[in-house]
């Protein structure tokens, strides 16, 4: 890598079943993703190498790339009616500076979420302390969580024994006590892993990789319990005292880990560690950078979802003040591991209930029949809804996943644990004593969306409906999705030290990935069938004057582009709020987006009738894809 | 992505399947690589740790510090113990008030912790064997972990299963792939049978089965909810193979009432009477893995070569099923694979393809089809 601003960056996602490549280049003064290719993942059988798969994406990407540059929006480029050419031998090539065609890419990086991801099982001593912050520390580095295993967990020890070898981690992950605790527990912890005889997930015969970043007095002791057996590593204590948490080393490590070990064994991959300019990153680990990054820097209250055939991550930023006044933008990350639009689809039948779906379902349908679809599409996950019918079904189900998922989001978010003086002791030991949830729905700004069932709704206006039904936004949000789900590519890219690379990903983020869906409005308060609830004023750009009461239970929509900002004055009826108390109004300029408006008195706590008849009125009345006439394929065409 | 499509599951008269028998740890592989074996051949055995039983002696003795523990103990690391033996024994007071500790189990003392005061107890390892799983010869040894089995013969694809490995010989039960079996149609004579249904079985039907003491069942269709029935709790994720259900079941078409493919139910037909190995473990995931039926023969191959769909892709004329409603289930011919994207009723755009659905000329998503491979 030179020290020139880099032009032309390749990234790729490999997933499950899918590896997707992005194309991003300097367009004038500005980073730009041009062109996107796909091809099926080629770590199983028969292929067993996950370069396979990168190079057809990459050469799907050279195909749609040439496409592009004989297009009039590249006219002024450089490589206008000129074949663009990235792969070469079965090798993505990089650019040589003698080569007047300029072939190849200047910046090559990866990340990956095949093979079922990164597996970790983690230890700590409390449930509620140290054994989450452990949790807290595999999750952010984008690990799948299998167990949480604790000393006050009520499993007897054997029961804990059988639970690690049955599970077969690919790594894990032990912490416990603080540094100025005399070791007792947690050597107990190591002790029990060293009796479980673990073995690795990938590569019968290898050592598991541990990582142990508890109490540093019990170093010494658990090198001689756990080295002989186990790839044992020791970094500093993920919570050297109950009020500081130090995520950073352990998640550094799971990195480090991931590459050398894990990924060492799986198909192919040894090869593509070669390829990359930086080192590969668990996919869900590089979403949640690239979350953190615009939260950080725009100073913002972030929360991100990514809903996917099997799992669905929640990410969230937010601030938080310390016992000192100072201001800290803490980042959490959950993964609901069987909450998914396919893979996982009969599980969100199974944990939502029939009727929770059914109630986002706006026609009536055999229960029967019902159940049989949901089999199908799990044992089918691959499928598309044909009919409006299907897409209803498979957007009433969405609305579950993420409304179940966001729960056990806020409820992980938490402050940390044991730390609050006026507690007793027997509570600060109690996982769910202290339950108050650090993602305060009225301070969030910005909401971001991403996965198929959202990116890729035929019409926005659908993606923010969900957004709105299953995260029940309060007071003004900023709805958004992730264009194409390249928000893990950016993630990764906003790492590379070369020069451009973070300036790419975040130009890119905002010009390309994100697409703003809407402003929210949503006033907090019990409503009453036909009382006011809020006043709403502000001239529109499409020469709407809104400057009215609007009464309980609606939900409308307005034109709004993102790219105006519009002054509005927002009065809550008494006893509602919409940020500033109840009754108390709010002056502020907004913007909107691709579906522009949305105004939500449907009150908080929203609770919707399961009266069928009522229902599908009530739905027909609230579907905002009614009057919505998108402008261009990007809004949903 | 013209070769877009997606792969049917395998309906085959006559292929060279192997099947990979490894050990879940390291072992000691019994057969020899060329060896002839039939399906219940014991192909390699190991041991599993036995249950482990982490003790606090130092708490139980009643001592002041875990370190005193050592002193204490009437056994070492690495000794066998019975179960009521004593291990450990405090010092007392002047000889007096001793406390004492026996083993909880028979097995060996594997860890003595002076830091935690604890014991750690194993139980006696568990052997461990696999078998062939099917008739045929050993092509290859894999050096203490199994051996690959190779055989010729039918090898179908289901597309969800219930239930491990078994055996039996196959017996058709549905006149017909479109008939619903029911509880008068079960008899004793299925005893250990693999048994052959036709778009349905209905779950008094499968209960009288698995009292017979069928050895598999398979059909093309089954309620999803009546999942429920057979393992007491409902099905949230499709991987499946551990469930202790008495039998396998194999579902060759999907959930509901659904006709089992005509080709299928032939297959099945033209062996009844021969040994089949089936499978109901299934895992749709990276790695996705169907359930799977074997029939071992020699007969000649009746075919021709099968068509390599991952080169050719989709073409004019292919067989496809629709694997999605409106239409799902039903057979159909591509007409045509038009390149650009199509708006679909639901509003979104989508690659699709023109099928000939019993005369009729309809428009289906391409991932909404699967091809029939032969």
């Amino acid at each position: 890598m030179s020290n020139q601003e880099v032009q032309t960056i390749i990234a790729t996602d490999c997933g499950s079943t899918t590896t997707k490549a992005i194309l991003i280049e300097k367009v004038g003064n500005e980073y730009r993703q041009l062109v996107r290719g796909e091809a099926p993942t080629t770590v199983e059988a028969p292929f067993e190498d996950v370069t396979k798969g990168v190079l057809n994406a990459i050469m799907e990407l050279e195909e749609l790339a040439t496409e592009y540059y004989k297009t009039d929006a590249a006219k002024e480029s450089k490589f206008y009616n000129k074949p663009r050419v990235f792969v070469k031998n079965e090798q993505i090539i990089r650019k040589d500076p003698n080569d007047k065609n300029e072939d190849g890419c200047d910046i090559y990086i990866s990340t990956s979420s095949a093979g079922g991801g990164l597996q970790m099982m983690v230890f700590g001593v409390v449930k509620g302390m140290t054994a989450e912050s452990a949790q807290r520390a595999a999750l952010g580095a984008g690990a799948i969580v299998m167990d949480v295993l604790a000393i006050n967990d009520g499993r007897l020890p054997h029961e804990k024994i059988e639970r690690i070898r049955a599970l077969r981690p690919d790594m894990i992950l032990i912490a416990g006590e603080t540094d100025q605790a005399k070791p007792k527990h947690v050597i107990g912890m190591a002790e029990l892993v060293k009796s479980a005889r673990p073995t690795a997930r990938l590569g019968i015969g290898f050592a598991l990789p541990v990582i142990y970043a508890g109490n540093q007095r019990a170093n010494d002791d658990i090198r001689t319990i756990l080295e002989k057996d186990t790839a044992l590593s020791l970094v500093p204590n993920l919570r050297p005292t109950l009020e500081r948490e130090n995520l950073r080393p352990a998640s550094d490590k799971i990195h480090d880990l991931f590459m050398e070990h894990v990924m060492q064994q799986a198909p192919g991959y040894d090869k593509l560690m070669k390829w990359t300019d930086a080192p590969i990153m668990p996919t869900p680990g590089a979403v949640g950078l690239i979350i953190n990054k615009i939260a950080v820097m725009q100073n913002k209250n972030v929360v991100g979802v990514d809903i996917g055939g099997a799992t669905t991550d929640v990410f969230s930023t937010f601030k938080l003040e310390d016992r000192d006044g100072v201001v800290h933008q803490k980042f959490n990350r959950t993964v609901s591991a069987n909450l998914g639009m396919s893979y996982s689809v009969s599980n969100v039948l199974l944990e939502a209930g029939l009727d929770n779906i059914m109630r986002w379902v706006p026609f009536d349908m055999d229960e029967q029949e019902l159940r049989n679809r949901i089999g199908n599409k799990m044992i089918r996950p691959t499928t598309i809804p044909q009919s409006k019918e299907d897409l209803d079904i498979e957007q009433a189900i969405a609305r579950e996943a993420l409304r179940l998922s966001f729960i056990q989001h806020r409820s992980f978010a938490v402050g940390l644990k044991g730390i609050q003086q006026e507690k007793g002791i027997s509570e600060a030991f109690d996982a769910d004593s202290s339950n108050d949830s650090i993602v305060n729905m009225m301070k969030l700004d910005l909401l971001v969306g991403s996965g198929g069932v959202l990116s890729h709704a035929p019409l926005r206006s659908q993606s923010a409906h969900m957004l709105v039904d299953s995260f029940l936004p309060e007071g003004i949000t900023q709805l958004a999705v992730d264009s194409i789900f390249m928000m893990p590519q950016l993630g990764v890219l906003s790492e590379v030290k070369a020069p451009g690379c973070d300036k790419a990903a975040m130009e890119v983020f905002d010009k390309d990935c994100l697409i703003y869906l809407a402003i929210s409005i949503c006033p907090v308060g019990h409503v009453k069938e036909g009382k006011p609830v809020v006043k709403i004023k502000a001239d529109l750009p499409d020469g709407t004057k809104l400057n009215e009461w609007i009464n309980a239970n609606q939900l409308l929509r307005y034109d709004m582009p993102h790219d105006t900002e519009v002054e509005f004055e927002i009065e809550p009826a008494s006893g509602f709020d919409v940020g500033e108390g109840k009754g108390k109004k709010v002056t502020r300029k907004l913007r909107g987006g691709v579906v522009g408006l949305v105004i939500d008195t449907r009150g908080r706590p929203f609770n919707i009738t399961k009266d069928m008849k009522n229902r599908v009125e009530m739905l027909n009345k609230w579907d905002i894809s009614k009057n919505y006439k998108p402008k261009s394929h990007k809004d949903g065409v | 992505m013209a070769h877009a499509y997606t792969p049917g599951l395998k309906v085959a008269a006559k292929i060279v399947i192997e099947k990979t028998r490894k050990l879940p740890l390291l072992g000691q592989v019994l057969v020899k690589k060329g060896d002839k074996i039939p399906s219940n051949t014991i192909v390699a055995k190991t041991e599993l740790p036995g249950k482990v039983y982490p003790i606090n002696v130092a708490g139980q003795l009643g001592l002041g510090k875990a370190n005193e523990l050592i002193e204490c103990m009437l056994k070492k690391e690495g000794d066998p113990v019975k179960a009521g033996e004593i291990v450990a024994m405090s010092k007392g007071f002047f000889g007096f008030f001793k406390s004492e500790y026996k083993a909880p189990i028979d097995g060996t003392i594997t860890q003595i912790s002076q830091i935690t005061g604890q014991v750690i107890f194993n139980a006696a390892a568990i052997p461990v064997e696999i078998d062939a799983y099917v008739d045929g010869d050993v092509k290859d040894e894999i050096p203490s972990e199994g051996v690959i089995m190779r055989t010729e013969g039918v090898h179908i694809q289901g597309i969800i299963g219930l239930g491990g490995e078994s055996y039996g010989n196959i017996m058709i039960v549905a006149k017909s792939p479109d008939q619903i079996v029911d509880i008068s149609m079960i008899n004793d004579t299925m005893k250990e049978k693999v048994i052959v249904c036709g778009s349905k079985i209905t779950t008094e039907a499968l209960t009288k089965a698995k009292n017979v003491g069928v050895a598999g069942v398979i059909t093309g269709g089954f309620d999803y909810q009546d999942i429920k029935d057979i393992l007491g709790h409902d099905l949230g994720v499709a991987i499946t193979g551990h469930e202790d259900i008495g039998y396998t079941l194999i579902l060759t078409e999907g959930f509901g009432t659904i006709p089992m493919a005509d080709r299928t139910y032939k297959l099945l037909k033209k062996y009844e009477g021969f040994k089949a190995s089936i499978n109901g473990a299934t895992q749709i995931r990276a790695g996705v893995m169907r359930p799977e039926i074997i029939i071992t023969h020699n007969e000649p191959q009746e075919e021709k070569s099968l068509k390599n769909y991952a080169e050719s892709g989709l073409e004019k004329g292919d067989q496809i099923r629709i694997i999605r409603s409106p239409y799902f289930g039903k057979l159909g011919k591509v007409i045509s694979l038009p390149v650009e994207l199509h708006k679909v009723e639901s509003g979104t755009w989508v690659r699709v393809m023109t099928v000939d659905l019993d005369g009729k000329e309809v428009l289906i998503p391409r991932a909404n089809v699967e091809v029939i491979e032969k």
